[in-house]
């Protein structure tokens, strides 16, 4: 069991556990604060995988972004005044048999599917060759993406927006 | 335990899928359907980047991982300005309650 092993494990118990609270508590920003730890623990799985970049925009767009986002959504769309901001639930137990026959069903095909794995040699940072490749290979998706942000800008601003009347 | 391969980052990210699932299924707050959702594009980009690095396909994975969240965060914000408009309509963000449309 190497430190690798050891430090996978600790980010593996992170991730699952927060994303478990994050499904199952009743409290709305209990489930906020846990995916916060859910992205972290993320971030640190992409490390572990020679993506440092990836970790480091994971860490930026969805803790800095998304989730700042959906605690606004959260605080906008409750009364604020309730100490305990509460979530109903529906259908619980068909939909936990359910998600075990998936779960079961995705685990079974991911661990019994002999993978063809060939250790390739990830560069040690990530971030050029990601430069490069966005603007040679990938330069279309690049610039409709660009666009792609552009659009929600204005739609979510337009969307949301109260009316004047 | 054995050393930790291409298969520990997959059943991780299974797991992720399943209790996104899970919380997308069992929720009424269309918030924490949202949750859900940022869940499971969690999982799909852990699966790209495993395969992108046990599977000798170099940086690409990486890319598209890069490109679903970009895509996660446009999801985000369109999905939080809907909610906002329902809360005003409806006073509720209770998804099982929204049924207007059938009536």
């Amino acid at each position: 069991m190497t430190f690798y092993d050891i430090i996978f494990y600790l980010f593996a118990i992170i991730t699952v556990v927060s994303a478990f609270i994050v499904v199952t508590t009743r409290n709305v920003i209990y489930s906020g604060f846990s995916l916060l730890f859910t992205f972290f623990g993320v971030a640190g799985i992409y490390v572990l995988l020679g993506a440092d970049f990836l970790a480091i925009v994971q860490i930026m767009v969805y803790v800095g972004g998304i989730l700042i986002l959906i605690l606004f959504g959260v605080m906008l769309t409750n009364k604020i005044t309730d100490v305990d901001i509460r979530t109903g639930t529906v259908h619980l137990l068909p939909a936990a048999i359910g998600v075990g026959i998936l779960f079961g069903a995705l685990t079974s095909v991911m661990v019994w599917t002999d993978w063809k794995t060939s250790p390739a040699e990830i560069p040690v940072t990530t971030t050029y060759s990601i430069g490069r490749e966005l603007l040679t290979n990938y330069v279309l998706i690049f610039e409709l993406l660009g666009l792609l942000l552009l659009v929600v800008l204005i739609g979510a601003a337009s969307i949301a927006r109260r009316d004047k009347e | 335990m054995i050393q930790v391969g291409l298969t520990h980052f997959l059943v991780i990210s299974s797991i992720l899928f399943s209790l996104g699932i899970y919380g997308i299924i069992t929720r009424k707050n269309a918030v924490m359907v949202l949750m859900g959702i940022e869940l499971i594009l969690n999982s799909a980009n852990i699966n790209f980047v495993a395969f992108s690095k046990f599977g000798n396909l170099g940086i690409n994975g990486q890319i598209v991982a890069l490109f679903v969240i970009i895509l996660a965060a446009a999801e985000a914000a369109i999905a939080l300005a809907i909610v906002l408009n329902i809360y005003k309509t409806f006073t509720n963000v209770n998804v099982d309650e929204i049924d207007h449309l059938k009536d």
